[in-house]
C-alpha cells in the first residue's frame, strides 16, 4: 500500500501543474521586481543599473509625494482596525445574541462585501456627485445645506469621502468574521454567566470577546494588511487626486510606471509594498499573542 | 435570549408590577431593544440604499435624474438603457468575457489545487511540509508587486491580449487559498476509503478521481466561491494585461464606459447593475454557502 501513496510519478504529476503557475506567476515575478528595482529603465531603451538610487528617491529625495501616500495607507489602516473593525464587532455581539430577523441583518450587512469595487467605486461617485448626487440631496433635504460640498473634488473631504466607502464596503466582512467566531462559544457558558446574574455588557467584555480573540486577530490582520494594498477604490474613485491628496503607494506605483514609463523607480514602490505587509504581518503576530482556544 | 425570557415568562413579578410605574426594568429592556432594532435597521438602510439608488437611475431617464427630485422613483421603467447599455455600451461583449475569464479560472484552479492538495495532504514524501510552506507564502504577497514584470513576460511570450493574459494570473494568485482550504479538508477525511480501495487493486489515479474528488466537492464549492468573486471583481490586472476591445472584461469595460457616457447615467447604471447580477443571483440562492467560504477562507488564512 506504500508504494501506492509514495508514488514519485504520480506526485510529480499531481503536484508540478498547480507549482508551475504558482512558480511562475508569483515567485518569478518578485525576483524580476527585486531585479527591475536596480534600474534606471524606460521600459523601452537600454536599462542602467544603479544600485539603491531608486530607494534613495523613494525616501530621502522623494519629490512625488511617496511618504504622503504611505501616511494615507497608514490612515486606512488606522481607521479600519480602530473605527471598522470595532464597529463590526458591536454589530457581531448585537445580533449574534439571537434577535428576530438574525440572518436578515447578517445577509443585508454582507451584500456590499461581494460587489466589485469597481462598481462601488462608480457608484459612490454619483453618491457624492456634488449636484444630482445622493448626499447632497439628503444634505438638501435634511436641511444641512451648509454641509454640501463637492466631496471629491476638495482635497480636504476627498480623503475621509473614499475612507468611508472602504469602511462602509468591508465592515460586513469582519462582522461575518467575528459572528461566525461568536457563534462558535458554546451557549452553556454564556447560560452559566446568566445563572450568576451577569448583564449582556459583561457578558461581552467578559465571555465575547477574551474567546473570540484569535477572530479578531484575524480582522485585525486582514484589515491592515488590506490596507496597505488598497488599490481598486481608490482608482476609481479619485486616481489619487485632487493634488495627490488621496494617492496611496499602489495608486502611484501604478502612474510611475505605466504613466511616466519609470519601470525601475515604480518596481522600488512594489518591493516595498511587500516588505511592508510582510513586517505588518510579522508585527501582528507577535504583538497579538492570541492563543487558540478550546472549548 | 434574556429578553425574549422576560418577556414570556407568565412571572410573578409581572402580576406584581401591574399597576406599578412603566419605569421597571421590563419596559426599560423593551425601549433599549426597540432602540437597538432602529439602530441595527438604520445601518441596514446605509448598507443597501445606495444599491437601491443604483437600481433605481439605471431605470431612469436624464430629465429625471438630473431633474428637480433625483431620489424619486422612477415613473416609467426604461428597460432601453439597459438595451443600449448592452449593446452599444458593449456590456456584453464584457460580460461574455467575464464570464469565459471567470470560469476558466475556477475550473483549472479547483482541479491544479486538488491534484497538489491531495499530493501534500494524504501521499508520503519528503518534502510535502516545505511544498505546503511554499504555497501558503503566496498568500501574503501582494498582486501589485508582480505587476510590472508579469506584464513584461505577457508581452514578450504573446499571451498580452488574450485570455490567458488573465486566466493564468488569476489561477496562480487563487491557488494558495485554494490549497490552504483544500488541505485542510483532506486532513478530515477517513483513510479507510483510500485504503480498502487500494486493497481492491485501483492505482492512485483511480482513488483520486473516483473516491476522494466527489468527497470533497463541499470545499471546491468554497474555493469556487472564492475564485469567482475574485476574478470577476479584479481590476488592475484586467485593465494592465488586455487593452483589446474584444478581450476586456467587465470591471475594465465600466471604467472606459464612464467616459462615454459621462453625462448618460441611466446607462452607465444599467451597466453596473448588469455587471453585479451574477454575483448578486449566487448570493441570493446560496447566502450561506456564500458566506461560508468567506469564514473558511479566514479561518484557515
Amino acid at each position: 500500500m506504500d508504494k501506492v501513496f509514495s508514488d514519485k510519478k504520480a506526485i510529480f504529476l499531481f503536484v508540478f501543474p498547480a507549482f508551475l503557475v504558482f512558480f511562475m506567476i508569483i515567485i518569478v515575478p518578485i525576483f524580476f521586481s527585486a531585479y527591475y528595482s536596480t534600474l534606471d529603465w524606460n521600459g523601452i531603451g537600454e536599462p542602467t543599473f544603479i544600485g539603491i538610487k531608486n530607494y534613495i528617491d523613494l525616501f530621502v529625495n522623494n519629490t512625488d509625494g511617496f511618504t504622503m501616500a504611505i501616511k494615507n495607507s497608514f490612515l486606512v489602516a488606522f481607521f479600519s482596525v480602530f473605527v471598522q473593525v470595532p464597529l463590526a464587532l458591536i454589530l457581531a455581539i448585537v445580533i449574534s445574541k439571537g434577535i428576530k430577523g438574525e440572518g436578515f441583518f447578517r445577509t443585508v450587512y454582507f451584500i456590499p462585501v461581494i460587489i466589485s469595487t469597481t462598481v462601488i467605486g462608480q457608484l459612490w461617485m454619483k453618491v457624492y456627485q456634488p449636484k444630482y448626487g445622493m448626499l447632497n440631496k439628503l444634505l438638501d433635504i435634511l436641511n444641512l445645506d451648509f454641509l454640501q460640498r463637492n466631496w471629491l473634488a476638495t482635497p480636504e473631504t476627498a480623503l475621509g469621502s473614499a475612507f468611508f466607502v472602504i469602511i462602509w464596503q468591508y465592515i460586513g466582512y469582519h462582522m461575518l468574521l467575528l459572528y461566525s467566531g461568536i457563534k462558535a462559544i458554546p451557549t452553556t457558558i454564556y447560560e452559566a454567566a446568566e445563572v450568576d446574574g451577569a448583564s449582556n455588557f459583561q457578558k461581552a467584555m467578559r465571555i465575547t470577546i477574551p474567546l473570540i480573540a484569535p477572530m479578531i486577530k484575524v480582522c485585525v490582520t486582514f484589515a491592515l494588511i488590506g490596507s496597505l494594498k488598497t488599490f481598486d477604490l481608490i482608482y476609481v474613485l479619485t486616481k489619487g487626486g485632487p493634488i495627490h491628496s488621496t494617492e496611496v503607494p499602489t495608486t502611484l506605483m501604478f502612474s510611475s510606471i505605466f504613466l511616466q514609463n519609470k519601470y525601475g523607480y515604480g518596481s522600488s514602490m512594489a518591493i516595498f509594498i511587500i516588505v511592508e505587509c510582510l513586517i505588518f504581518t510579522v508585527f501582528i503576530q507577535k504583538f497579538f499573542k492570541a492563543e487558540n482556544i478550546t472549548y | 435570549m434574556e429578553n425574549v425570557k422576560n418577556l414570556d415568562e407568565p412571572s410573578i413579578s409581572k402580576i406584581k408590577i401591574k399597576h406599578a410605574p412603566r419605569n421597571t426594568k421590563h419596559g426599560m429592556n423593551n425601549i433599549k431593544t426597540y432602540g437597538e432594532r432602529v439602530i441595527l435597521l438604520l445601518i441596514a438602510v446605509v448598507q443597501v440604499y445606495p444599491l437601491i439608488w443604483l437600481i433605481m437611475f439605471s431605470l431612469k431617464s436624464n430629465q429625471e435624474i438630473f431633474g428637480k427630485d433625483p431620489l424619486a422613483l422612477p415613473q416609467n421603467l426604461l428597460w432601453g438603457n439597459y438595451a443600449r447599455a448592452l449593446f452599444d455600451g458593449n456590456i456584453g461583449r464584457y460580460f461574455i468575457n467575464s464570464i469565459i475569464v471567470t470560469v476558466a479560472s475556477v475550473i483549472i484552479t479547483s482541479l491544479l489545487a486538488a491534484m497538489a492538495s491531495y499530493a501534500i495532504a494524504r501521499m508520503k514524501w519528503k518534502l510535502s511540509g516545505t511544498m505546503l510552506i511554499v504555497f501558503l507564502l503566496g498568500l501574503m504577497i501582494p498582486m501589485h508587486s508582480t505587476l510590472l514584470p508579469l506584464f513584461i513576460f505577457l508581452k514578450k511570450t504573446q499571451f498580452y491580449n488574450t485570455y490567458a493574459a488573465l486566466i493564468l494570473p488569476y489561477i496562480g494568485f487563487s491557488l494558495p487559498m485554494a490549497i490552504f482550504v483544500l488541505v485542510g479538508f483532506f486532513g478530515t477525511l477517513p483513510r479507510e476509503l483510500e485504503e480498502s480501495a487500494c486493497l481492491d487493486g485501483a492505482n492512485i489515479y483511480q482513488i483520486f478521481a473516483r473516491i476522494m474528488l466527489p468527497l470533497i466537492k463541499p470545499a471546491i464549492a468554497t474555493i469556487s466561491i472564492f475564485t469567482y468573486l475574485s476574478c470577476w471583481n479584479e481590476l488592475m490586472f484586467a485593465t494592465t494585461f488586455v487593452s483589446k476591445q474584444e478581450y476586456k472584461t467587465l470591471t475594465v469595460g465600466i471604467m472606459g464606459m464612464v467616459g462615454q457616457y459621462a453625462t448618460r447615467w441611466g446607462e452607465l447604471g444599467a451597466g453596473l447593475v448588469i455587471a453585479t447580477l451574477p454575483t448578486v443571483l449566487i448570493y441570493i440562492s446560496m447566502s450561506k454557502q456564500v458566506q461560508k467560504s468567506f469564514t473558511t477562507g479566514a479561518l484557515k488564512g
